[in-house]
């Protein structure tokens, strides 16, 4: 097997000293932009008219816990400004009260996330021992990542606790995957998906593997997942002999790197003009911030991993830290909007876990 | 109205507007259009791939605009669109062409 060419690496907002590696900034850029005429851009309006005004959560379903901001990527469209560069960290206490949190709950889903989650020293004790409390546990991987020597393991790790592992890959071809996510990412994602092929995953065994694309540019995902899984799996099948489970379609958001893409490229004005547009009711009722909530790298609570980018954390008096955890509160809390969170109601809406509507 | 050109890319937002003197038509033509490009027995990417050809062979600068970015939505990448256009050039190309063989027997017919 040929060896596979070095990763494109670009800087991120934050090494740039990009007045948009500030949350506020972002949060007071996406704010300001006008939409096309007729467009009404204040979301809660939108839920309002929606007749879910204000937003609430409905249970808790998912505790997603973003280790960090180091990656060995460093994707044009990250929401998180996440790079090799990035020292945010979650530390073995935060991990670990984490793990405590867990077992004073019936929160059944554990979904660990990142920049690359993997590279965090706490990422396998997480995994065993929200397994251990008998947790699914979800693995954000980017692929890449177990195409490198100190994670040679990881496949084999990941099945042996039966952990799922949701994918990034943008397309099927290069063309566009290393367009957004880097020159050289397409040849080793397909690597590492053939490692996980090879250890079980993908084949119906119940060692689940889902594959997450988001459009590369100013666009939309339209088409409904289920006609794009099928096209998926016929392509992977016959370009590269690959088999997965699922495939989820995500809404870019208009968030740190992607923001900063979609005004250099003069796209931003019409991306949100879209977005606001395309809002759906019923893809605001299952929204994912309902059933989640998102535990930063600090033990910081949020409503969900954009929120947590933007430095939201939960409000309307629900806890907003691990430490002071409540589930009855944060199952009933009341939900922080802004703007952005137009991403996840337009068309089929958009979630963690793919389309919603 | 402005004189400094034909097409204005905003002009496909005011699309309904050709109902206003023919509402039934025009909603029987929505509808039908609509329909056509809901997914059956083709999926809607392969009919937006179809619909793209078509806006170059036709030379619609509305549809291509329009499909172009609905290609793209639909996980189509650049390669897969630009070889959808060589389908249409081929068949504009190969329809012009073909007609040669007309022109062959005219030729044969009335010359010596």
């Amino acid at each position: 097997m040929s060896v596979p060419p070095e990763l494109r690496l670009l800087p991120t907002l934050e090494e740039r000293r990009s007045p948009l590696a500030s949350a506020a900034e972002q949060l007071a850029r996406v704010a300001s932009v006008p939409l096309e005429p007729g467009l009404e851009g204040d979301f809660d309006r939108a839920l309002e008219r929606a007749g879910l005004f204000p937003l609430a959560a409905r249970g808790l379903q998912v505790f997603q816990i973003n280790v960090g901001k180091l990656c060995n990527q460093t994707c044009a469209h990250c929401h998180v400004d996440a790079g090799p560069t990035r020292e945010e960290a979650m530390s073995r206490a935060t991990a670990e009260l984490c793990l405590d949190v867990l077992a004073k709950t019936d929160i059944p889903i554990v979904d660990i996330t990142g920049g690359a989650p993997e590279l965090n020293p706490n990422f396998e004790l997480l995994v065993t021992g929200a397994r251990k409390l008998g947790r699914h546990v979800m693995d954000r991987c980017n692929l890449t990542i177990l195409e490198s020597q100190r994670f040679a393991h990881l496949p084999e790790f990941l099945a042996g606790h039966q952990v799922e592992v949701v994918c990034s890959l943008p397309h099927y071809r290069a063309l566009n995957t290393d367009k957004q996510r880097g020159a050289g990412v397409f040849e080793r994602s397909i690597a590492g998906l053939k490692r996980l092929n090879a250890v079980g995953y993908g084949k119906g065994s119940g060692l689940k593997l889902v594959l997450v694309t988001n459009p590369v540019g100013a666009l939309l995902p339209t088409s409904t997942q289920a006609a794009l899984q099928v096209e998926w799996k016929r392509e992977l099948r016959r370009l590269h002999g690959i088999e997965f489970d699922e495939l989820h379609t995500i809404t870019n958001m208009p968030i740190s790197r992607y923001l900063e893409w979609l005004e250099q490229s003069g796209n931003l004005e019409e991306y949100l003009s879209k977005l606001v547009q395309a809002f759906n009711p019923a893809a605001a009722a299952g929204v994912m911030c309902r059933t989640m909530v998102s535990v930063g790298w600090d033990g910081r609570l949020h409503d969900c991993d954009f929120n947590q980018m933007l430095e939201l954390e939960c409000g309307f008096g629900a806890p907003r830290h691990l430490a002071e955890f409540d589930e009855a509160k944060l199952a009933a809390r009341r939900i922080v909007t802004a703007r952005h969170c137009f991403g996840c109601t337009a068309g089929a809406g958009s979630s963690c876990g793919g389309q919603l509507a | 109205m402005s004189d400094a050109h034909y097409y204005d890319r905003h002009d496909l937002g005011r699309f309904p507007e050709i109902g206003q003197h023919a509402p039934e038509l025009a909603k029987k033509f929505f509808d039908w259009y609509g329909a056509v490009f809901a997914e059956g027995a083709l999926s809607a990417r392969e009919k937006s791939l179809i619909a793209l050809g078509v806006a170059h062979a036709v030379q619609c600068p509305y549809c291509i605009d329009a499909y172009t970015q609905d290609a793209l939505s639909k996980g189509c990448d650049v390669e897969q669109l630009t070889e959808a256009v060589h389908v249409a050039a081929a068949i504009k190309g190969g329809a012009a062409l073909v007609h040669g063989v007309q022109m062959r027997k005219v030729a044969d017919h009335v010359g010596m």
